[in-house]
């Protein structure tokens, strides 16, 4: 016993080091894994914090490119909106209660964006007590952003689609041919589309838009455009470099999706007495 | 609390938000980013206990850590390198450290180049190694190393020069 003793006082540097390393090293590999990095995140009440207060001094330098991102999703809307060939009048007075409601959209302000690690995450301003949960969908007027990963009681942290753990269901446009969208870490303006099926035809320029087959996102929302593709080793499958809408490097406003049926269609899906 | 303890608390909260605020945002050419946090364990007073600066090493890595999203891998790149810094110290000072008597604002400029240096790189290596957490992208890791290490050194060296007390 004595011995034993002894020996820790001994190398008890060296031992502190081992555990400290340890501890660190186990943090490092549960942020691997989605769902599972609780402790470590900024969406805590402390760094959220921090980051309001610096976003509070930030947020006039940008304002100008805010601006001209809302005018042109206005522009947009309001040309779909005035194009319409049904009763123009009629949809002036829309009321959201008049259609079966899917999808529930809350806007957020992004603190914190990172593009240059391997694992990149965003932190926003809403969070549980504004009913933001795990696994909703975050796009901006452009194209999806990522997936709620985290969240505190009022900050939530984004799962960027530039993040080696991101798996997003996402389609061609023009022939509903699926793949599933991943990053590969070389550039934030690229990521990859892969897994799909060698029969697609697949031509540079095409729109890549969300499937709608996971219950994060509504079909149809833009991603990217082709910017080229490879038939993989095996001769079946399409890689293909999609060029994102979004600039990832500068978020400002986002959109959170809360997909309503959500509950329904996972039950349905994963029957519990199996 | 005395002098000293406050003066170690100022600088540990100014570094940590000079790092979380300023250079991780900085992505120079897309994702160069200095990590200069490490100033903090690379100028720790000599002959203080080493249990206190792994510690220490440990917490400023974990809040950079909180503010980056980055799991634990400022943290273990920290702790190493506030581990392995007496023999740093003794490699690139030599003799005067084996004295207990050198301050880092009386050493010669080239020897404390090579410190800074061995440091940086040291522990560039570990963080990204943990980062991207695959050995089969080492010339990724060693890349972002290399860049990285530039930017970081000459920040560290500079900052040195500047913030040292005059000599008398």
């Amino acid at each position: 016993m004595q011995q034993i003793i002894n020996f820790v006082i001994r190398n008890k540097t060296f031992l502190l080091f081992l555990l400290l390393f340890g501890v660190s090293l186990a943090l490092t590999i549960q942020s691997h894994s989605y769902h599972k990095s609780k402790f470590i995140n900024s969406a805590n009440f402390f760094t959220g914090g921090v980051y309001k207060q610096v976003n509070n001094i930030g947020q006039y330098f940008d304002l100008k490119s805010e601006n001209q991102k809302l005018l042109e999703e206005n522009n947009r809307l309001k040309s779909i909106l005035f194009n319409r060939e049904t009763d123009t009048l009629k949809s002036f007075y829309a009321d959201s209660t008049m259609y079966s409601k899917r999808f529930k959209l809350t806007p957020a302000v992004v603190y914190k964006n990172s593009y240059s690690a391997t694992n990149n995450y965003l932190t926003i301003n809403k969070g549980k007590k504004d009913g933001i949960q795990q696994d909703f969908g975050v796009i901006t007027s452009k194209g999806i952003i990522g997936i709620i990963d985290n969240t505190s009681n009022s900050y939530a942290r984004v799962q960027s689609i530039l993040n080696t753990n991101s798996r997003i269901n996402a389609q061609l446009k023009k022939t509903s041919h699926i793949g599933s969208l991943r990053w590969d870490t070389k550039s934030p303006e690229l990521a990859q589309l892969k897994d799909v099926s060698k029969f697609a035809p697949v031509a540079e320029g095409d729109t890549i838009v969300t499937g709608g087959q996971s219950t994060i996102f509504p079909k149809g929302i833009p991603i990217g455009t082709v910017n080229d593709f490879v038939l993989d080793i095996g001769g079946d499958t399409y890689t293909i470099n999609v060029k994102l809408f979004n600039d990832m490097t500068n978020v400002g406003h986002v959109y959170i999706i809360e997909h309503l049926d959500r509950e329904e269609i996972e039950t349905l899906q994963n029957p519990v007495n199996e | 609390m005395n002098n000293s303890a406050v003066n170690t608390t100022l600088l540990f909260i100014t570094v940590l938000l000079v790092q979380v605020l300023v250079c991780n945002h900085i992505n120079f050419l897309g994702y160069i980013n200095p990590y200069v946090y490490i100033l903090f364990i690379m100028l720790f007073p000599i002959r203080t206990n080493r249990t206190v600066i792994i510690i220490l090493g440990f917490l400023l890595g974990l809040c950079v850590d909180f503010f980056s999203d980055s799991g634990g891998v400022h943290a273990a790149a920290a702790v190493t390198i506030a581990y392995i810094r007496p023999v740093l110290l003794k490699f690139s000072f030599g003799m005067i450290y084996e004295h207990q008597s050198i301050k880092f604002s009386n050493t010669e400029l080239g020897n404390r180049l090579i410190y800074i240096s061995l440091f940086t790189v040291i522990h560039h290596f570990v963080l990204f190694s943990l980062e991207v957490f695959n050995i089969s992208k080492i010339i990724l890791i060693l890349q972002k190393t290399l860049f990285s290490s530039i930017f970081t050194i000459i920040l560290c060296f500079m900052s040195t020069i500047l913030f040292s007390k005059k000599r008398r």
